[in-house]
């Protein structure tokens, strides 16, 4: 079915069950328990999970196959975030111009990127990919302040002149819809002492996810996914074959900054501002961890990557010493005082701490990420089952 | 004229911070074939071992002072630095007005042992692992070490004064025969600029006129060989990166006047420092010298209004567009060596 092999099939209706039942599944305690603060299930956070899985599987198409190790995709997340919110102040507040402008923009923008940077490789490709993002950055902040919005950002505005809208009520607050649905439209469903939202923004985020991802499984397994791969392995050898792997890379380059480009358009669709600090060069480096911690060049890693990571960034910097002390309560007092002392660097203001520290475990004992973790812990079952039947 | 040489001048203060953070990056680049992004942090970690020193120095007992009152009538508390209990007052004050310049042997062996301790412990492990790796993992490693300082220290600068003789600026111009008053120049980072100098001399001349400097420049070009001599290169390169620590914490020690340290400025220097050390050629410890202080004269020409009215925010890019063009036209970098990273 859709040209997918079993396997592949497997991982991308996996891909849509999650995406579709998020709401349930990231909303697993009750309401008013104490536990509700492990709850992801707002609409604000899972747009966010779904938009950086985007982000991240495009970037996995350009680090995973072909081992360029990009360190300025940010930029093109930005541009593509600038675009669509451009495309809303002059034509209309409904998406889909938005999404279709940023990812062309985004790709222009990677394609002249791509072209330059991809003379070099290695460690070349890094800096050069991250001086291009640093200068985009730079000049979003500066000269470039008549298009950005220099540190204020840009917003759509009553007074814009959106074309195909006509002008809206005085006072009206111009919100980004599809077709007349309005994206921050939720519907909240209770069951017992749980609660659940859908928020149709999220759907359509969840739809484009669905979508990128498919596109990528198909990537991964075309004739030019083996290409790139090639590019990985060995380069020399596929010069020396007849081929030349400027193209492929190039065209690589290009799909995952489009990738971003979706991102950043989606991004403005669910909230729509934009600003220079989503060029900066620690957003490209997020992405590069999103991708590590889920698993490089593997199809399911940076959806996990991205939604373990945005996760935590909300879910851990929530926590307050407040907190911990009602967890720990139930300890004698002055052990409790200890153990929250010792957690508390770790958590809320110190979120990034953590995530330092589990970046650096997973690059030292992890390569592969968080689907290799996923495969040794199987494989071990697997082992223990074996031996438990050799034993009988 | 006289606004060249200003430019010149101001640039050379952000060129030998550049020149120093690049010339460690290259030390490690160079012995061990890591790239290190953990290096902005240890750029930071110097400077904070600035702060750490005045704030030993300045630790104070409260005396009750009965000769004067505070506003409601009540014998006043003051302050007193046990510095001052031990060496008396006057001395007491003026080893506290020295402390940034004091710091740099405080900072010494903190950073040594920095070094040490990183390449025994994390980097070692990543010898024979893939640059990306090399580059997460030390990443993974800056973004701790930033929030450590963090935790410790605060998010705000701290602002650490230089000694009251080099407050102030001078008038260079008139020294050299310019109209008085056109170019005015900063005591501290002339002498920022003379450090580094000083610095910068002390590696190269160690390297050039010392055994051990000889065993290690025999390692850069041909680790093997030198180890299959029955030399102990390891433990040498292990020393190498504790001084390359050094000379970078020691960058960060002495840019505190210039700069109030903060806990992320490690990253924004890292960026830029890497972008030297490619101008410069990776592995070559002159190029990174020389694109130091090259980017950084370029980058204050580049803020000149004649300038920025020309091309606006030039200034802002000027550093990484020379980087896009070396690369692009000179692969190898200015003085890089022939088959260094050229995969």
């Amino acid at each position: 079915m859709f040209k997918l092999n079993k396997k592949d099939l497997r991982t991308l209706i996996i891909v849509i069950l999650l995406a579709l039942f998020a709401p349930f599944l990231l909303n697993p305690f009750p309401t008013d328990s104490a536990l509700a603060q492990f709850n992801a299930g707002y609409p604000d956070l899972m747009q966010r999970f779904v938009i950086f899985g985007i982000f991240a599987v495009g970037f996995n198409i350009l680090f995973g196959l072909t081992g360029y190790l990009s360190f300025g995709h940010a930029a093109f997340l930005g541009a593509g975030s600038y675009a669509a919110i451009w495309m809303m102040k002059l034509l209309t507040m409904n998406i889909i111009p938005a999404i279709i402008i940023s990812v062309i923009v985004a790709g222009i923008f990677s394609l002249f990127v791509g072209w330059i940077s991809l003379r070099r490789s290695g460690i070349y490709f890094s800096i050069l990919t991250l001086a291009f993002s640093m200068m985009s950055y730079q000049l979003a902040y500066s000269v470039l302040t008549p298009i950005t919005g220099g540190e204020t950002g840009l917003q759509p505005k009553v007074n814009d002149p959106r074309l195909l809208d006509g002008a809206l009520a005085e006072g009206a607050i111009p919100k980004a819809n599809l077709f007349g649905l309005d994206m921050s439209q939720s519907y909240d469903m209770s069951l017992g002492a749980w609660s659940f939202t859908f928020n149709s923004g999220y759907y359509i985020a969840a739809a484009f996810l669905i979508l990128s991802f498919y596109l990528s499984i198909r990537i991964f397994r075309s004739p030019f996914g083996m290409m790139l791969r090639a590019v990985k392995s060995n380069q020399q050898r596929m010069t020396y074959t007849g081929l030349d792997p400027k193209p492929y890379t190039l065209a690589a380059f290009v799909i995952s900054g489009m990738y971003a480009g979706l991102a950043g358009g989606l991004l403005v669709a669910m909230d729509t501002q934009a600003g220079a600090e989503r060029m900066f060069w620690t957003a490209s480096g997020e992405v590069v961890l999103m991708t590590i911690l889920g698993g490089v060049g593997t199809l399911i890693g940076p959806v996990l990557g991205s939604g373990a990571i945005k996760y935590m960034e909300n879910i851990i910097s929530k926590i307050n010493s407040d907190i911990l002390h009602t967890w720990f309560a139930f300890l004698p007092d002055g052990l409790e005082n200890v153990i929250v002392a010792i957690i508390y660097p770790f958590i809320g203001k110190g979120w990034h701490l953590t995530l330092g520290l589990l970046f650096m475990i997973v690059v030292i004992a992890l390569p592969g990420g968080l689907v290799e973790g996923a495969q040794r812990l199987s494989r071990l079952f697997k082992k223990g089952k074996n031996k438990s039947n050799e034993n009988e | 004229m006289d606004s060249i040489i200003l430019q010149i001048l101001n640039g050379l203060d952000k060129g030998s911070a550049y020149a120093l953070i690049a010339l460690g990056l290259t030390l490690i680049f160079g012995t061990l074939g890591v790239v290190n992004f953990a290096h902005g942090a240890l750029f930071m970690i110097g400077a904070f071992c600035a702060v750490t020193l005045n704030r030993i120095l300045t630790l104070s007992h409260q005396v009750i002072d009965n000769t004067r009152t505070d506003f409601l009538g009540n014998p006043l508390k003051v302050d007193i630095p046990y510095i001052y209990d031990f060496f008396g007052e006057n001395i007491g004050r003026a080893i506290i007005d020295w402390s940034v310049p004091l710091s740099i042997l405080f900072a010494i062996p903190i950073m040594i042992a920095i070094g040490v301790i990183m390449e025994r412990g994390l980097i070692r492990h990543f010898y024979h692992r893939p640059h990306a790796d090399q580059i997460l993992v030390t990443f993974g490693l800056a973004i701790v070490l930033q929030e450590v300082i963090k935790f410790y220290y605060g998010a705000n600068p701290i602002p650490s004064p230089a000694p009251e003789a080099f407050k102030g600026s001078f008038d260079f111009g008139a020294l050299v025969g310019f109209d008085p008053n056109t170019i005015i120049y900063p005591y501290w980072r002339l002498v920022y600029f003379c450090f580094s100098l000083i610095v910068i001399g002390a590696i190269f001349a160690f390297l050039q006129f010392t055994t051990f400097g000889m065993v290690v420049r025999a390692g850069m070009a041909d680790r093997e060989t030198v180890g299959l001599l029955g030399i102990d290169i390891d433990r040498r390169f292990t020393i190498m990166f504790g001084i390359a620590a050094a000379v970078t914490g020691l960058a960060g020690v002495m840019y505190v006047p210039i700069n109030p340290p903060n806990y992320h400025m490690g990253m924004d220097f890292l960026v830029l420092s890497f972008v030297v050390v490619v101008v410069g050629g990776m592995g070559s410890l002159s190029g990174a010298v020389l694109a130091g202080f090259m980017l950084g004269i370029l980058e204050s020409f580049a803020s000149m209004r004649e300038v920025i009215d020309l091309l606006p925010g030039i200034n802002q890019i000027i550093i990484y567009l020379v980087a896009i063009i070396i690369l692009l036209t000179r692969p190898r970098g200015l003085m890089g060596r022939r088959g260094v990273m050229e995969d």
